[in-house]
């Protein structure tokens, strides 16, 4: 009886500390998810911020205006524009 | 042994005067035990029954709601390129009566804030209660300041649209107003789908702040999602800077513009003038911020004779080369006379189109029951609002057949009487540019060719498409619509403003075409409201920019060109382009 009684003591003592330790590796895990999670707004932030930058350096009106004033571009007239049909390709 | 004596006295002593009696011993100790049992009463009662006080005392200092903000959706072209994107932003508030800033310190964060510390000062004075020193700063600049740590001194987190496009496409985005919220265009009238919901969960932090546990989610934050328009970025700018070189050009009031996919109903640009820039519209007049080509009516005028001759072709009652007589360039109905500007003998009912004749259309119009041409007025999408997801676009004007009197009908059939918007007018053509289909229009990007309902039979359609292209070259009312290397067809419309019920002498200038005539894939229709600079013939006025903004996105697009590229004839200088107004 009272053999049974220390193991079972041993058992308890044995979940309490494996109960401390999982509980401290869950909190650990949080705390990396949740910096994970602030890594992902940031480059959710980011990303935004770049594509805005993108649209704006690519706005056709800021394209047209560097083409024609500082590499002095122009559209081609409809004379020196030739219509090539690729071969076998359906329109 | 005194002492030994002495010592053992006591022990032997009976009762030392100093012990307790022993019912006094009892009585003390009941009490204690009493006070015993108290504290355990107590305990017990704050353990389990009387238990919230305690604990939310305790969450509080352990466990906290935490707000999870959620992003507003962007707004992309058809190619993914952003019309409206927001980023965080900071603001920086204090209460005045709390803030402690020393000048020192006050004249350090004007410096960073790129202000002087008068202006800050003044903002500080303009509200007791609560004051933004800075509203929309980058992050970086908001973190210099904060680093000042001045007493007082508070950030907020925020969200910041930004419009890449600004006055080139800022009446079809709109833009949003307060907390983010869509105020204009499609930011408003797709809120719904853009707008997040932020979120908040209860979470555990320890001493030092930090989350360390997540005990519960309240409310899951919802991301806004994405909106692709239909508007391709290439087209929109060229429509602008064409639309926008014509107004000043003809010196009009306002114009619109509108590109259309003849296959998919989708709006590929729509541009209107004047306009402003929606990244900075602190002073801008609401009468720029109207999106004309859906939110304005006007009277279209000879861009309707093609919907009166398809109606007559469609009933059997005339043929393409059916001959009128247009008596003149005079036809009395009752008291009121209509009239040709530039009388012509007997015309071909392809002729009454090509020279734009309203006696012609008039004719043709009178031989036709009134419920058959509202019919057709009505299934070509006149007097419905077109339905493209744009807050509030309107109808215009179709009147019940049984009102109409003959005048009416007859005016009625070259376009006057009634009203309509340019997105509706280009819907329209969809007709003539498909065989016979009205494709529903959206501003919202779809995959692929859309079905249509019918209206008018397949042949009909070739026929008017025919007649709309002869309208498009020497010998018509719009020769200067013309693009090299492809074949367009296209009515013109000229208008006299009607306001408050009189006729002014204030033109609508109208185009609407539609390119290559062998396959229709694009319909272009532009309007220019009262031009001053002496023209306000249609095919001379909106006629070049239809050309114009056609070209380039046939050439963008890359269609296959249906025609050589010298097909352009111009008629010899001086020709006087006939048109009816």
């Amino acid at each position: 009886m009272t053999r049974v009684s220390v193991i079972l003591l041993l058992v308890l003592i044995g979940c309490a500390l494996s109960l401390v330790t999982s509980r401290h590796h869950a909190r650990r895990l949080f705390v990396e998810l949740t910096r994970e999670q602030a890594q992902a707004r940031q480059y959710e932030t980011e990303y935004g911020q770049l594509s805005l930058e993108q649209s704006t350096w690519g706005m056709p009106a800021r394209v047209e205006k560097i083409a024609r004033e500082a590499l002095r571009m122009q559209p081609p007239g409809p004379g020196r524009v030739e219509v090539v049909e690729l071969p076998g390709a359906t329109r | 042994m005194n002492a030994a004596a002495q010592m053992r006295r006591p022990r032997v002593a009976p009762a030392p005067p100093d012990m307790l009696s022993r019912p006094r011993a009892l009585w003390l100790f009941g009490l204690l035990a009493l006070l015993f049992v108290v504290l355990l009463g107590r305990s017990l009662h704050l353990q389990w029954f009387d238990n919230d006080f305690l604990q939310g005392q305790g969450a509080a200092r352990s466990s906290r709601a935490m707000e999870i903000p959620a992003h507003r959706g962007r707004i992309v072209d058809r190619f993914g390129d952003a019309l409206a994107i927001s980023t965080p932003v900071k603001s920086l508030w204090a209460f005045p009566d709390q803030l402690g800033a020393t000048p020192a310190e006050m004249a350090a964060l004007a410096t960073i804030l790129d202000t002087t510390p008068q202006k800050l000062a003044a903002r500080l004075k303009a509200d007791e209660d609560f004051a933004f020193l800075a509203r929309g700063l980058a992050p970086e600049t908001a973190e210099r300041a904060m680093a000042l740590r001045i007493k007082g001194l508070n950030e907020q987190n925020e969200y910041r649209r930004y419009y890449p496009g600004g006055e080139v496409t800022a009446h079809i985005v709109g833009f949003t107003g307060d907390q983010d919220r869509g105020q204009e265009g499609m930011e408003l009238s797709q809120q719904a789908w853009l707008g997040g919901a932020p979120g908040s969960r209860r979470v555990v932090i320890n001493r030092r702040g930090d989350v360390v546990e997540d005990v519960a989610a309240i409310r899951a934050p919802r991301a806004g999602r994405d909106l692709a328009l239909s508007i391709d970025s290439r087209l929109q700018y060229l429509a602008f800077r064409e639309l926008k070189a014509a107004v000043e050009a003809q010196k009009a009031d306002a114009g619109g513009l509108v590109v259309l996919d003849a296959h998919s109903g989708e709006i590929l640009a729509l541009a209107n003038w004047p306009t402003y820039n929606p990244n900075s519209r602190n002073k801008v007049a609401r009468d720029k911020m109207r999106n004309r080509a859906l939110t304005d009516t006007f009277e279209p005028g000879s861009t309707m004779k093609p919907f009166t001759i398809a109606t007559a072709l469609e009933a059997g009652i005339v043929r393409p080369d059916t001959v009128i007589h247009t008596e003149a360039g005079a036809l009395t109905i009752g008291p009121n006379t209509i009239h040709d500007a530039h009388p012509a003998g007997p015309l071909t009912v392809e002729q009454v189109i090509q020279k734009s004749s309203n006696v012609g259309a008039a004719k043709i119009g009178l031989q036709l029951p009134p419920a058959t041409l509202w019919t057709m007025f009505s299934e070509a999408g006149f007097g419905t609002p077109p339905a493209t997801g744009f807050p509030g676009e309107v109808s215009g004007r179709l009147r019940a057949a049984k009102t109409w009197k003959p005048i009416e009908q007859a005016t009625m059939s070259y376009g006057h009487g009634l009203s309509v918007n340019l997105v509706q007018m280009a819907r329209a053509y969809t007709i003539f540019a498909t065989d016979g289909e009205l494709k529903p229009v959206t501003l919202l990007k779809t995959d692929g060719p859309v079905a249509g309902r019918p209206v008018i039979k397949p042949e009909t359609a070739r026929a008017v498409r025919h007649m709309l292209e002869l309208a498009a070259q020497p010998g018509g009312t719009a020769p200067k619509a013309q693009v090299p290397g492809y074949r367009v067809g296209g009515k013109t419309g000229t208008a006299r403003k009607n306001e408050g019920g009189q006729y002014t002498h204030a033109y609508v200038s109208s185009f609407v075409g539609l390119a290559p005539a062998s396959n229709p894939r694009l319909i272009v229709a532009v309007m220019l409201d009262n031009p001053k600079a002496g023209d306000y013939y249609g095919g001379t006025v909106a006629g070049p920019v239809f050309a114009a903004v056609m070209g380039g996105a046939l050439r963008l697009l890359a269609v296959p060109t249906d025609a050589p590229v010298d097909n352009v004839v111009l008629p010899p200088p001086g020709a006087d382009i006939k048109e009816e107004t």
